[in-house]
């Protein structure tokens, strides 16, 4: 657990970035960091290694204070990953992932089979392991560095901004592939972002902080979302949290129409269906053209992807499929307001 | 030609061979001194200017003032060598100091950033990381003041000092174009070559600024 006790960080010429904060990291979750510009979330989280000290106040890891203990191997206890990677472009990417063990003088053969271990642990092929950073894509680049961020399998790891400068596809898939790590290694990870949506996907909990380092709420994503504290985290989550609150509904209790009812429709959009009976796409009568496939969710999926597949989908109904892709059902926007509806009373 | 050169040739060689230690050796020198100083400057941003404005003013001295001024200040006789190697080891630092600082002040940023925050001690964080990544531009800056320095050494041969530089003051004096072609060849040679043995070496210490973008 990582606690902050009435931290505070004034720089030079009076500048408050860091407001008397104090709060508590839960171990083994991922705690986010999120706010606009100059609100103190990367002042916050480089305190937690030392790299800005505070200027009153005190941080703990397991209840030992941070600022007792040498600065250098504090840090090498603490995973540590930047926006841009970082890495070291004058080294191998299996010395750069070995840096930390390296430091701690483990010898290097030992460290490089340890580095060349954790290249496949995040998604990367091993005949990457010889080659210099700057042959690597920016998203292999990221990946290497939360590889060299595990190398020494710290019990901490501080994420600055480690996605925002990929493309969103990317992205996308370096966030789905830490969630997986995170499942496996359970780090007590401080993560810091400009992105709400990325803060409600990763958290565990998310810290929302405004301008001048004022801890705003302090949440679960669902909280924040349902009961933002107040009108500055509102309007930060945005207007449109009920729909990003979607996300934490599963369409398992969702009604669904037999498909038939929308294969064998001859006024308007039709379902086509292949043999085996995967969705193939739309098409309107007399044309016979096909209009688009159709996306389909399985009943895993969030209420947000089937309102926003329904909605987009030309025939106004996102099709259900088992998990061998064969389509169980069709489901109308109508349906999932009703559906909505009725949930939302009968939480009353 | 020939004949001047088969006849001339111990004096050739003996010129030539002056001539790569009083150039080459400065270079070392002004380059060891070059590196506290270059450090000390990105170490503690108010030296900066300073030391950058001491290295232009000492490169704006004429070399044979220099020369002529050196013994003086050492006390050292005007013809021995030793005043060559001082006089170009304080070019060689003059050259290099800015350009050690500025390699280094052009790795700072991310790299070095991430290299503290993963628990890099100062002093190998400068021989790990930031040594090794300005090497390309000190390298660049080095090549430099090894062909200046080559160039420079000519004009010692005024003042008495021999080497290639002696086979033009001869020349000149006899009014004989022989010694004044085999100097310029030489000369020449002798920068290429060094040259391309920096680059060498380049290319052999910085693997990794060679590989492409993807």
């Amino acid at each position: 657990m990582i606690t902050f006790d009435a931290v505070t960080k004034a720089f030079p010429g009076g500048n408050v970035a860091v407001d008397s904060l104090s709060m508590e990291l839960p171990t083994g979750q991922i705690t986010v960091f999120v706010g606009p510009s100059g609100c103190g979330k990367t002042t916050s989280l480089r305190m937690i290694n030392r790299t800005i000290e505070p200027s009153s106040g005190t941080i703990s890891i397991d209840g030992e204070d941070v600022s007792k203990q040498d600065a250098a191997l504090l840090r090498r206890k603490i995973g540590y990953v930047i926006q841009n990677a970082g890495l070291f472009p004058h080294r191998t990417i299996v010395d750069n992932i070995a840096t930390v063990p390296l430091l701690n003088g483990v010898n290097k053969k030992q460290a490089r089979e340890g580095a060349a271990e954790l290249l496949t642990r995040v998604g990367l092929d091993e005949s990457l392991a010889d080659r210099y950073p700057s042959q690597l894509s920016g998203g292999q680049q990221q990946r290497v560095g939360v590889a060299r961020a595990l190398a020494a399998d710290p019990p901490v790891m501080l994420m600055d901004e480690p996605f925002s400068a990929v493309d969103p596809i990317v992205r996308e898939s370096l966030q789905n592939e830490f969630l997986r790590l995170q499942s496996e290694i359970g780090k007590t990870i401080a993560f810091v972002t400009h992105d709400i949506d990325e803060a409600i996907k990763l958290g565990d909990n998310i810290a929302i902080l405004r301008v001048g380092g004022h801890l705003a709420q302090l949440g679960s994503p669902r909280d924040v979302l349902d009961h933002p504290a107040d009108e500055f985290v509102a309007d930060f989550v945005g207007r449109d949290r009920g729909f990003r609150a979607l996300s934490f509904l599963t369409a398992e209790t969702l009604e669904v129409e037999p498909v038939r009812a929308y294969v064998d429709r001859k006024d308007s959009v039709r379902l086509v269906l292949d043999g085996s009976g995967k969705p193939q796409g739309w098409t309107s009568n007399g044309t016979g053209d096909l209009r688009a496939l159709p996306s389909t969710f399985t009943s895993h999926d969030s209420l947000r992807l089937v309102t926003d597949l329904a909605i987009t989908s030309p025939a106004g109904a996102a099709v259900r499929v088992t998990a061998d892709g064969v389509a169980d059902g069709v489901v109308a926007h109508e349906a999932v307001a009703r559906h909505l509806t009725a949930m939302r009373q009968s939480e009353r | 030609m020939i004949d001047y050169i088969t006849d001339n040739r111990s004096i050739i060689l003996e010129a030539l061979a002056q001539h790569v230690w009083l150039s080459l050796l400065p270079v070392v020198i002004g380059a060891v001194l070059a590196l506290p100083v270059g450090y000390l400057a990105v170490r503690y941003p108010r030296l900066y200017q300073p030391v950058v404005n001491l290295g232009g003013l000492i490169y704006s001295i004429p070399s044979l003032a220099l020369f002529l001024t050196l013994p003086a200040v050492l006390g050292l006789r005007v013809l021995d060598p030793l005043n060559v190697v001082a006089a170009l080891s304080l070019y060689t630092f003059a050259l290099l100091t800015r350009t050690v600082a500025d390699a280094l002040l052009s790795v700072q940023g991310q790299t070095t950033q991430a290299a503290f925050a993963l628990g890099y001690r100062p002093v190998r964080q400068l021989v790990g990381v930031e040594l090794p990544m300005a090497l390309p531009v000190m390298l660049a800056g080095l090549r430099v003041a090894t062909v200046s320095n080559i160039s420079l050494v000519s004009v010692s041969a005024f003042v008495g000092v021999p080497n290639l530089g002696s086979l033009f003051t001869r020349g000149l004096q006899l009014d004989f174009i022989e010694p004044i072609v085999v100097g310029i060849v030489l000369s020449v040679l002798l920068a290429a070559i060094c040259d391309v043995a920096i680059v060498a070496a380049q290319h052999r210490l910085t693997p990794w600024s060679r590989v492409g973008a993807r």
